[in-house]
């Protein structure tokens, strides 16, 4: 699966906005990514131009999505409805919203078998169950006839997971999936997923904006911000070895690395306007490094190792 | 503190105000082409009924000029007095258009008096419910929600069902009807407005109740009751309408639009559309006119809306 | 769960004794009720009679405990013009009202859901924009009006329908009924259309409102990422989110639907209480015209106290609510 120039465009009244503009990655079979950026970055974009899923008046204007050799972007609507679910699948953000309040569980897992399956009732409620019980939902049998408020935060994103697992897809797009969880929860959730990867082989492609998260899950990072990506590399030499002023700037803000008593690290400034974009790098107003080479152009990627590249003018080449 | 603030802030909103609120009220309003033809129409509708007798063809009640040879005849044909009918005749051998004149003037005119007198006595409860707050608001409203629980028609109906028929009547039904409507508009933006600084102020101030009420807390309240007003006017014509040709709505003596379809009803089945189509088309310009000019009032002025 | 049914019972009881109040104070005290009960055509003697039967001889606490214990016994007067109980002269009128009443809300219902979503789900397409249009006019247009265009229309100018009337009756579940004969449909459907135009009105606003709402939650879009079908996401998670509010205010506007058959029972002239009591006011038939106030304020209670303990049972916020206040 590879994502090669994708540029995702929201045409609305105040103008064009810019949510996914350019952004080039790979994931390999069995591999996880983590894609990392600040909310309005363009990572949950990416991940809907994935699905095929971009509400209108956002749309894929460019680009390439290359699954198992097939562009998605060239692909029908009925190519796309034929793959989600049984190919692709994808986890969302909240809990408390991926579940149809109205509906059972189990009419909302087996809606999802029988989508793609031609198989009886009494089939898809045994591979509902067993997706349940997969996911470590005890007595899954009274929970499949239970309406989603009768759950939990944590319970409900592990139906959600469950659900996304009933056809064994190739990929999951897991859009900040642990984000809206209490802290104890989301390490359950994400030990179940990396143990669900490991099981059946499936790609995963983890969006967040919590480098913390990604790091003892992803075998490679790509972080994002104003609507491309900006280093990409595998998750030791991003967190360990990071080049780019953004990637170091939410390396230091996060609180665990800091000491006691000293003020934590900020990136300073906000995340611009995508219907404005500043000229040439987009990070260079909240940049230490930037210079007028930064405001002329934007920057390439640039390979920096095995694997590892980065967009800057400046990276920081040396540890220290 | 606050009183200092808000006299800090006043020169220098005054020197940033090039366009006065009502410049920029009336160029918001015009910028839908929809409700300038409403507007038209509400013009057009309140020429007619203001110098119907003078706009009119001919008199419909002077009785030394209405000839029963005439009744009933179709659009364009010639009245025995000479006149052309161009809407035809009713079944007393009334000029249509003549009749419709006058309906209007007595249609706009019941909706209007009675939409004036219910608006002023909705104001006059909702401030009183807002101002004073704890058990006068809790009665007051408890009272306009259990109004507002049954439809309008079943009200008038049970009025005019013990009270007859009548002018005046009807008048005093509308107002019944109309008034929980405004009490409930004023009280609600009332409660917000009453909170907001400007009000504690002139409470500090020792303003009197009266004019803190009328003359802080009112003002304030005027932008949703002129789009229930306008909106009140159309519904209290349509139920008149209704009502009167129901026939517990106006006596025969004072026809409005509603008894002039009402009247020409019995000839429909015979083919004499006119009779009653007419009279209903106009009530039907009335109230569409009104309620476009109602709709983009609330577009224009609903705060929330503003960019 | 039982002390809200309670509360609520119990407003509605003190509504229906406020009720009581007005219509004896509108009839006992503004006009005269020698005047407003009894028969202007009756001898001298029917008069006294009368007069001490309803107790207009006592004073007027006494006279009000009179009225109050009359009506409880459902003793509302005898109907000058039919001479009979007035209370049992709209029993027999109800079936037809409430069968045209019922039809319209279930037409409101079934055309209403898909149109609204229709309009929810296309906004900018020429469909869309003339659903809403007519809805506006729906709202705007008098009732009685359209009905005499229905009228003229399908009576007169093309006579595929019947002007007016009940037409033919076919009995079932032992009440006669009109929709069951091809004929009787014919009969119906005119008044129940005109009928139902407004609340058609109201629910395709709401289920556009609804659709348009529901359309931008997240779980359309996991559905839509399982891989489901354009047809079930519409007909199975949309829908059954818009139903239930749809539902409620069409139960709550049942009520309003009754009282606005008076119209449309005029204009199609068709048998039912509305009718009867337009017919009675005209005719100062005031025992029918007092006891049709009080059913149908009685009416509107009890359907107003069933929706909201309906509500309460389908949302338990309401519920909690009451029981800490």
């Amino acid at each position: 699966m590879a994502v090669e120039d994708l540029k995702t465009h929201f045409f609305t009244k105040l103008g064009v906005v810019k949510a996914v503009n350019g952004v080039s990655f790979s994931v390999d079979k069995g591999e996880v990514v983590g894609l990392v950026g600040e909310s309005g970055s363009g990572k949950s974009v990416t991940g809907f131009s994935i699905m095929g899923l971009v509400d209108p008046p956002g749309r894929v204007v460019s680009g390439r999505i290359l699954f198992k050799g097939e562009d998605l972007v060239q692909a029908g609507e009925r190519r796309m409805r034929s793959l989600r679910g049984r190919r692709i699948a994808m986890i969302f953000q909240d809990p408390m919203m991926t579940l149809n309040p109205v509906l059972r569980i189990d009419t909302q897992m087996m809606e999802a078998v029988k989508a793609h399956a031609d198989v009886s009732t009494q089939s898809a409620r045994e591979r509902a169950r067993e997706a349940l019980v997969r996911v470590g939902i005890p007595s899954p049998d009274e929970r499949l006839k239970a309406y989603p408020h009768q759950f939990s935060g944590g319970m409900r994103q592990r139906v959600a997971i469950a659900t996304a697992l009933l056809h064994k897809p190739d990929l999951i797009v897991a859009d900040e999936p642990t984000t809206a969880l209490d802290v104890t929860i989301q390490g359950q959730i994400l030990y179940e997923v990396q143990k669900l990867c490991r099981e059946t082989g499936m790609s995963l492609i983890w969006i967040t904006h919590d480098l913390s998260v990604v790091a003892g899950l992803a075998d490679r990072i790509c972080v994002m911000y104003a609507g491309v990506i900006v280093e990409t590399g595998a998750t030791s030499d991003v967190l360990d070895r990071s080049m780019h002023p953004y990637t170091k700037g939410l390396i230091e803000s996060v609180p665990s690395r800091n000491r006691r008593g000293q003020p934590l690290a900020q990136i300073p400034g906000m995340t611009p306007s995508l219907l404005n974009l500043p000229p040439g790098c987009s990070f260079h107003p909240r940049c230490p490094r930037a210079d007028e080479v930064c405001l002329a152009e934007p920057a390439i990627a640039e390979p920096a190792g095995t694997g590892h590249s980065v967009r800057c003018f400046y990276p920081h080449l040396e540890q220290g | 503190m606050s009183v200092a603030m808000n006299e800090g802030s006043a020169p220098g909103a005054a020197a940033v105000r090039d366009e006065t609120p009502l410049r920029r009220f009336i160029s918001d309003f015009c910028e839908s082409k929809i409700a300038i033809a409403g507007v038209l129409g509400v013009l057009l509708i309140a020429i007619i009924a203001i110098f119907a007798p003078w706009l009119s063809p001919t008199n419909p009640y002077d009785l030394a000029t209405v000839d029963i040879m005439d009744s009933r005849l179709s659009p364009g044909k010639q009245m025995m007095s000479g006149v052309t009918a161009f809407l035809g005749t009713d079944g007393m051998g009334r000029d249509m258009l003549s009749a419709m004149f006058y309906g209007l003037r007595i249609s706009l005119g019941v909706g209007v008096a009675s939409g004036f007198v219910a608006l002023c006595i909705g104001v006059c409860v909702g401030l009183a419910a807002a101002y004073f707050g704890g058990r006068v608001d809790m009665l007051i409203m408890r009272v306009v929600d259990l109004q507002l629980s049954f439809p309008a028609i079943l009200i008038a109906l049970i009025l005019l069902a013990t009270l007859g028929k009548g002018v005046d009547k009807i008048v005093i039904a509308l107002i019944v009807v109309q008034w929980a409507y405004f009490a409930r508009t004023v009280r609600a933006t009332a409660m917000v407005e009453r909170h907001k600084e400007y009000i504690e102020a002139a409470t500090c101030l020792a303003l009197s109740h009266r004019r803190i009420v009328f003359r802080h807390l009112l003002p304030n309240c005027l932008p949703p009751l002129i789009v229930v007003g306008t909106v009140q006017v159309a519904s209290a014509i349509a139920l008149e309408a209704t009502l009167s040709f129901l026939g517990i709505g106006l006596p025969v003596t004072e026809p409005s639009l509603g008894l002039l379809i009402s009247n020409g009803f019995e000839y429909m089945l015979s083919g004499k559309y006119w009779i009653s189509i007419y009279p209903g088309l106009a009530l039907l310009f009335t109230i569409v006119s009104i309620n476009l000019v109602g709709d983009r009032l609330r577009d224009v002025l609903n705060p929330r809306l503003q960019r | 769960m039982s002390v809200f049914i309670i509360r609520r019972l119990l407003q509605s009881i003190v509504v229906i004794w406020v009720m009581s109040l007005l219509v004896f104070g509108g009839v006992y005290l503004i006009g005269d009720p020698i005047d407003m009960l009894i028969n202007p055509e009756a001898d001298q003697e029917d008069i006294e009679a009368a007069i001490r039967a309803l107790g207009l001889d006592k004073p007027i606490h006494e006279q009000y405990w009179y009225f109050l214990a009359n009506a409880l016994k459902g003793d509302l007067g005898k109907s000058f013009i039919f001479s009979e109980p007035a209370l049992q002269l709209i029993l027999a009128r109800a079936p037809a009202t409430m069968e045209l009443a019922i039809v319209a809300s279930l037409m409101s219902i079934m055309l209403g859901i898909p149109l609204g979503m229709w309009a929810g789900l296309k906004p900018d397409s020429i469909a869309g924009k003339s659903i809403m249009t007519g809805s506006i006019l729906g709202f705007s247009l008098p009732s009685f009006w359209v009905g005499i265009l229905f009228i003229m229309l399908f009576a007169v100018m093309l006579g595929v329908l019947p002007a007016g009337g009940r037409g033919p009756t076919t009995e079932f579940l032992g009440l006669q009924v009109s929709f069951l004969s091809a004929k009787g449909l014919s009969h119906i459907l005119l008044p129940a259309v005109n009928l139902a135009l407004f609340k058609l009105s109201l629910v395709i606003r709401l289920s556009r409102a609804g659709t348009q709402e529901v359309i931008h939650q997240d779980y359309i879009k996991f559905a839509r990422a399982k891989g489901l079908s354009e047809r079930r996401i519409i007909l199975v998670h949309v829908l059954k989110n818009i139903l239930i509010p749809v539902v409620t205010v069409i139960g709550l506007e049942f009520g309003s639907v009754i009282a606005f058959a008076v119209v449309t029972e005029t204009v199609f002239a068709w048998p039912g209480m509305g009718k009867l009591i337009i017919e009675s006011i005209d005719q100062l038939d005031r025992p029918v015209i007092v006891a049709y106030l009080m059913i149908i304020v009685f009416m509107f209670i009890v359907i107003n106290l069933l929706v909201d303990i309906l509500y309460s049972i389908l949302d338990p916020r309401v519920r909690l609510q009451d029981i800490r206040a």
